[in-house]
């Protein structure tokens, strides 16, 4: 009883902060009524006896993509206000195709039924002695581990991406060129003079070229250093 | 096993996804918002499978579920790097501004 009136509750709000989230004047509210939304969902799981999904969409929904969200809505210089100049125009036409298919999804709701094979066709059935936590992992790492690779791909390649995406070259910077270290020769920054005597040790030192005497194309460029 | 019926779980859940259809129409011109309705999406499936997997269950359900949400935080990651990226060059996230390419 206590649990039905926990998990009206949890919906209730669920519905009513996804449904601010989509009109909220300022997107920073938008974020905040994101974030309570998940944690209402992750109850939700927790009634539903999804313990480590729960957790999980705590740790990975609020945890990191809300907060990606909030960084990048108070990050961007945007004038929200001019953002919401067509939301009458879009009000009825939204409105009408959410209506639709609440219909058509209600209609599925009210025919549909289980199949009476359907207890026995379990892939992998719920252990009561084992945790929610254990069951997952050991279903994961053995039926699924093919799946969980390429979820890693997945992140791996989003990672990347988003980096690659973001990433801005300064000119200010100072990088090292391999390439342009280990090409270098002697006769590219040196030269040899020859001392007359008395003046020095020996017969012949080398000095740093005077770059501009020598004025050649690559005077500058092979310092080993960019710019 | 479950305590509260599949077609609570199944209502709730549809109720989100309209929302998310809804809040993509309303926000025709805010890419964020619009992200941040692609999420709500995710989470009615996400509540569907978790639903489906307690009410027969079945433990699978949550894997795809666990592989849902990778989906949605990579999908969020990238659709953010790529709202930074043309804010940078054009100083505005309309989407009826992103008409370089005349699509």
């Amino acid at each position: 009883m206590i649990v039905n009136i926990l998990f009206y509750l949890f919906a209730t709000v669920l519905v009513a902060s996804a449904a601010t989230v989509v009109s909220a004047r300022n997107p920073v509210h938008s974020v905040l009524f994101l974030i309570l939304a998940f944690f209402n969902a992750a109850a939700l799981f927790l009634i539903a006896g999804a313990e480590f999904l729960a957790m999980t969409l705590v740790i990975v929904y609020v945890g990191a993509v809300a907060v990606l969200f909030l960084f990048v809505v108070m990050m961007l210089d945007v004038n929200f206000a001019e953002l919401r100049s067509g939301f009458q125009r879009y009000l009825g036409v939204g409105a009408l195709v959410g209506v639709v298919l609440f219909v058509e999804l209600v209609s599925v709701l009210g025919g549909w039924k289980l199949a009476p094979q359907a207890g026995q066709l379990r892939f992998a059935p719920i252990v009561s002695t084992m945790s929610n936590t254990e069951a997952l992992g050991e279903l994961l790492y053995t039926k699924y581990v093919f799946l969980f690779q390429a979820a890693g791909l997945v992140l791996l390649v989003a990672m990347i991406g988003a980096i690659v995406l973001t990433l801005r070259d300064r000119k200010t910077s100072r990088h090292q060129n391999i390439r342009q270290q280990t090409e270098r020769k002697v006769a590219d920054t040196l030269e040899m003079v020859t001392m007359s005597l008395g003046t020095g040790t020996g017969s012949e030192v080398y000095r740093p070229k005077i770059v501009e005497e020598t004025a050649d194309a690559h005077g500058h460029e092979e310092h080993g250093h960019g710019h | 096993m479950m305590t509260v019926g599949l077609g609570h779980y199944l209502v709730v859940s549809a109720i989100l996804l309209v929302l998310g259809i809804f809040g993509i129409f309303l926000n025709r011109k805010n890419v964020i918002v619009i992200l941040m309705a692609i999420e709500l999406i995710l989470l009615a499936v996400n509540l569907n499978l978790v639903a489906f997997s307690a009410a027969l269950g079945d433990l699978s359900g949550q894997v795809m579920a666990m592989l849902v949400l990778t989906v949605a935080a990579a999908e969020a990651a990238i659709g953010l790097a790529i709202v930074v990226v043309y804010f940078r060059n054009r100083g505005s996230i309309q989407v009826e501004d992103v008409n370089l390419m005349k699509g």
